[in-house]
Formats: C-alpha cells, sequence, structure tokens
C-alpha cells in the first residue's frame, strides 16, 4: 500500500514547491494574529501611504494599515469564501449530475439544456447578476460562486455516470441482486470521485479569482474585513500614488492560483487520471 | 450546407427565448426600486402610483415580458430609467467600443495563441515548450483587471507609452487588448498544441512521411490544418468569454463600453439598461457559438453530415 494520492504529488518538484506555499497561505491565515502586531481595521493616516520598510515589509495603504497584515487575514476571507462556495458547488453539482445520469429521461434533458445554457456564458456575467440580486458581501460571493460554477461539476458527474453505468461491474453489481441505492452510492459515485474533486481543486484557483474581480468592483466582502480582491478596489487611482497596494494583493492571487494548479497537476498525475477529466461535448 | 445552416440557425430560437425570459425575470428579484431613484423626496404616494403606471412596472409579470419582448424585437429597449435616454442610443454608443476591444482582442490571442502552441508542439518536452507553457500558466492565473493595473503602472505611468484611460484614439486601445488578449492566450496555446501532438499521431501522417516529404512542412500544410478545427471550436467559445473579460477590463481602463455601462447601471438599478447590456452579451455569445460551428461545418464535411 502506497502512500495516498495527496502526499505522492509532493514527491514532484513542482508539486512540493506548490504544495509548500499553499500549506505556508493555510498556515498564516489560520495563525494570523500571532504572526503581525498590527491590526486589520485601526486606521493611522498619518502612516498612510507608507512604501514597503523594515517596520511594513509590504507598506501600507490609502488609510495607513499594514499591508501583509491586511493580506494575511484577507487570505481567511478568500480562501473561506472561495473554498466553500465551491464545496456547494460541487455537492450540488453531484446530486444533479448523479440524478440526471442515473435516472435519464425528462430530468437528463432538462438538466443537459440549463447546464447547457450557463455553461456558454462567462461565469462573472453569472456571478455579477447573482451579485446584484442578492447584494454585496462574502454570503452573495459566495452564492454567486457556487451557482458560477455548477454547470462545470453537473457536467463533470453526469459524464462519468454516464460512463461508469455500462462498466462491466457494475452489471456484476447488478446481477449479484445490489439494489439502485446501492449502486449508485456504493459503486457509481465513489467511482465518480477523484475526478471531480481533482475538478474541484482547480476550480478553487478559478474561484479565487473571480472572487478577487467581485471584491474590486467592491461587490465582495465590505469594509473592514479584507479580501484580496477589496483590497485593490481602490483600483487605478492608487497605481500612480502607491502601487505596493496594488501590486502585493494581486500577486499573492496570481502565486496561489498557480500553485493550486501546479499541485492539481501533481494530483492528476499521482492519481492518473487525466484522461478522466475531460467531459466531451 | 444551405440545410446545415437552416438547422442550425433554427436551433438558436428556442435558446434565445430562454435567455430572454432569464434576462426579463432575473432583474425582478433585485432588491432596490428605480422609482425612488427618481421621486424627489416626500413625494406623495399618487405620484409613485403615476410613475409605476408609466414605466409599466404595475402589469402583471407575464405581461410585461411580452411587451418588453415584442419592442425588443422591434429594436425598442425601452427608455433609461436613470439617464431618460433610449436604451437603444445607450447601446448603440457603448457597443462599437466593445466590439472594437473585443474583436482586436479575439484576433490577438488566437494569432500569438496558436503560434505559441505551434512553437511548443514543434519543441514537444523540450524547453521551448516548457517555458512557453509556464508562461501561459502564468498568464492565464493573473485576475485580468490587476493585470490591466500593472501594465497601466508600466507602460503609462513608468514609461508613459499609452495615454492611462479613456478611449482617444487607438493608443489607448493598446493596454485593454493587451490585458484581455493575454489571457485567452493560455487557452489556445494550450488547445493548439494538444491537438497538434494528437493529429500528429494519425496514420495519414505516417503516409505523409513515407511519401517524403519534409517534416515542417508535413507539421504546416496538413497537420496544422487538422489541428485547427478544435482551436476555432473554442475561439468561438471564447467570444462570450472576451467580452466576459471586457467588463472587467473596461472598468480598470475607463472604457465607455458595455461593460462599463453594465457595471453602472447595475449599481443604479437600471432596470432596462441591465437587461440590453445583458441581453446583447448573450447575444454575442450565442452568435459566437453559431460562427464556430458554421466554421466547423466548413472545415470540416463529418460534421455538416452528422446535422443533415
Amino acid at each position: 500500500m502506497s502512500a495516498p494520492a495527496p502526499l505522492r504529488a509532493l514527491r514532484r518538484p513542482l508539486g512540493a514547491v506548490a504544495g509548500l506555499w499553499l500549506a505556508l497561505v493555510l498556515l498564516a491565515a489560520v495563525f494570523a494574529p500571532l504572526l503581525t502586531p498590527y491590526a486589520y481595521d485601526v486606521q493611522s493616516l498619518p502612516d498612510a501611504y507608507q512604501p514597503p520598510s523594515s517596520a511594513h515589509w509590504l507598506g501600507t495603504d490609502e488609510f495607513g494599515r499594514d499591508l501583509l497584515t491586511r493580506l494575511i487575514y484577507g487570505a481567511r476571507t478568500s480562501l473561506s469564501v472561495s473554498a466553500t462556495a465551491i464545496a456547494i458547488s460541487v455537492f450540488c453539482g453531484m446530486v444533479l449530475g448523479a440524478a440526471a445520469a442515473w435516472f435519464g429521461g425528462w430530468l437528463d434533458r432538462a438538466v443537459t439544456v440549463v447546464v447547457d445554457l450557463t455553461w456558454s456564458f462567462p461565469e462573472i456575467l453569472i456571478a455579477l447578476i447573482l451579485v446584484a440580486i442578492i447584494g454585496p458581501g462574502t454570503l452573495g460571493t459566495m452564492i454567486a460562486i457556487s451557482v458560477a460554477y455548477l454547470a462545470q461539476f453537473t457536467r463533470l458527474t453526469r459524464a462519468q455516470i454516464l460512463t461508469l453505468k455500462g462498466e462491466t461491474f457494475i452489471e456484476a453489481a447488478r446481477s449479484l441482486g445490489a439494489g439502485n441505492a446501492q449502486i449508485l452510492f456504493g459503486h457509481l459515485l465513489p467511482n465518480a470521485l477523484a475526478p471531480v474533486l481533482v475538478g474541484a481543486m482547480l476550480a478553487t484557483g478559478d474561484a479565487i479569482i473571480l472572487e478577487a474581480t467581485l471584491g474590486f468592483f467592491g461587490l465582495g466582502a465590505q469594509p473592514p474585513v479584507p479580501s484580496w480582491g477589496g483590497m485593490m478596489s481602490a483600483g487605478s487611482a492608487l497605481v500612480f500614488k502607491a502601487p505596493w497596494v496594488i501590486l502585493f494583493p494581486g500577486l499573492t492571487v496570481a502565486i496561489t492560483v498557480v500553485a493550486i494548479n501546479l499541485y492539481g497537476d501533481a494530483l492528476i498525475a499521482a492519481l492518473d487520471i487525466r484522461a478522466k477529466l475531460r467531459t466531451g461535448p | 450546407m444551405i440545410s446545415y445552416l437552416v438547422k442550425r440557425v433554427l436551433m438558436l430560437v428556442p435558446v434565445f427565448l430562454a435567455v430572454s425570459v432569464v434576462v426579463f425575470l432575473i432583474l425582478h428579484f433585485i432588491p432596490g426600486d428605480p422609482i425612488d431613484n427618481l421621486l424627489k423626496v416626500g413625494s406623495s404616494p399618487s405620484a409613485r402610483v403615476e410613475m409605476e403606471a408609466r414605466y409599466g412596472l404595475d402589469r402583471p409579470l407575464p405581461v410585461q415580458y411580452g411587451i418588453w419582448l415584442g419592442k425588443v424585437l422591434q429594436g425598442d429597449l425601452g427608455t433609461a430609467i436613470v439617464a431618460r435616454r433610449p436604451v437603444a442610443d445607450l447601446i448603440a454608443q457603448a457597443l462599437p467600443h466593445s466590439l472594437w476591444l473585443g474583436g482586436l482582442a479575439l484576433l490577438f490571442s488566437s494569432v500569438l495563441g496558436i503560434a505559441l502552441g505551434l512553437i511548443a508542439a514543434l519543441n514537444r518536452d523540450r524547453w521551448p515548450d516548457r517555458a512557453i507553457m509556464g508562461g501561459v500558466l502564468l498568464g492565464s492565473t493573473m485576475p485580468s483587471f490587476w493585470l490591466g493595473l500593472i501594465l497601466m503602472l508600466v507602460f503609462s505611468v513608468w514609461l508613459g507609452w499609452f495615454p492611462v484611460s479613456g478611449a482617444r484614439g487607438w493608443g489607448s486601445l493598446v493596454l485593454p487588448v493587451l490585458t484581455i488578449g493575454l489571457g485567452g492566450t493560455a487557452l489556445v496555446a494550450r488547445i493548439t498544441r494538444v491537438s497538434m501532438i494528437e493529429a500528429a499521431g494519425r496514420d495519414f501522417v505516417l503516409l505523409l512521411h513515407a511519401k517524403g516529404l519534409s517534416p515542417l512542412r508535413i507539421q504546416l500544410r496538413h497537420v496544422l490544418r487538422h489541428a485547427l478545427i478544435p482551436v476555432v471550436t473554442i475561439l468561438a467559445l471564447r467570444i462570450g468569454w472576451i467580452l466576459g473579460g471586457a467588463v472587467t477590463v473596461e472598468v480598470v481602463f475607463a472604457r465607455p463600453g458595455l461593460g462599463t455601462l453594465l457595471i453602472k447601471s447595475l449599481s443604479q438599478h437600471d432596470y432596462p439598461v441591465v437587461q440590453a447590456c445583458l441581453l446583447m452579451l448573450a447575444m454575442a455569445v450565442m452568435l459566437g457559438t453559431l460562427l464556430g460551428d458554421i466554421l466547423q461545418a466548413l472545415m470540416d464535411p463529418r460534421v455538416r453530415a452528422a446535422m443533415a
């Protein structure tokens, strides 16, 4: 019995570097108050717009708040919102996709039509509409992101179950007298799980970008709670005055998303499921 | 080919109806009443009723939908509640900006993406391949608004080559096009590379080698042609995505396009304008897919046969 796949992924050099960064960001988010002497929400106007220095490693923002502190606390918001949103999306997508593939008929057709319809729309548009309906804030962002990615997981699960349904081992289970529920929950879903989970991991990267974009529009977590996107919402006005306020949050988003992708790739290789991730036309 | 075309276009009708219902309905769930924005503080309730009647907001929803769709089909998109101008005018003003931006970004990302994918496939698993694919991964993981801000910082503020924002002259288009285009390049390069490698393994390529054609000629004249079929499909699907990307990038660069209009009217609760913007974007997505399918049918007779 070899080590579990998430650990085997760390044996590849790129997977190890990526895993290290992700672990670092997660730990920083968890232990935020222990890591920094500053508070994320205390304004100190005389300290505004300080460039990076030994006191403020990444400088200060327009209200004199330490940027590194806000980045670390921002990781809490950005990561938890994205990860929760994708978790909701995966769960609902698996239920919908499995139901569509299992029952077929009108349910399958209805699900396919709706999924194809939303699939062709950019996620940012779907998310913008939903945030407009629910209202800005972390809850709105979370729901918007989970709906935006629902089509992807429904599609992936449906494709998985449809392929698995025809396999010999399912036929064998059925001839041994297994019932519908036994086959669906005991055999089909567990076998469909690995590709869906890896897909979920990669989608979390995209969700972080989407969350940052909504935050940039001022629709994400509301001040003073920091989020990576919200920190950049002052936008072009600050690019001239204090470029570091824009530079570092974006860089953190980019590096984290690259790390998620690289680790995901290593995980795909470790699980040997590349072919399964194709959802087909 | 003609029968394929007719069938494909007819398939769009139910999709258009479904999208129009969603676009119409969704906006009625949005909290915040545009009438509040219009009424002066302390207006009487009767003024409110009169205002609601003027914009048809007192009718039942299906009736409102029927009236709205009928007018939309005649090109009448209503009157903007906050801007108090015909929505069609606002759209007509914004659309060219978005079309230029989106069109140029699509062109840029397809040319660069196919070129990079080709180079990567020809040097499979050697350093140019690794470098290109690494760079492409980096490019696809940056939030587009951030990439735009950084390009603005480097090329407008530090180097002073291009204007910071706005829509005056061709120079102002360069940075937005680069921002959207670089994001799209990643996908195109990846698909080109994979389908080049896949096509190179087919039997006909072996035959061409046996015939004595030079490897480069085989790659460029024969393999690339095959490999481009999925790329064209993806590019057509990208049209909607590029417009989606344009929404953020237009806001960053303060360009007066559809995206800026959508974000602005969303925050003002201006239903008719939001509906029109979403409908335009949705139609662009649908037309993009249609275009891609037609191009695919032109390039690949098997697709035509499957539909007929």
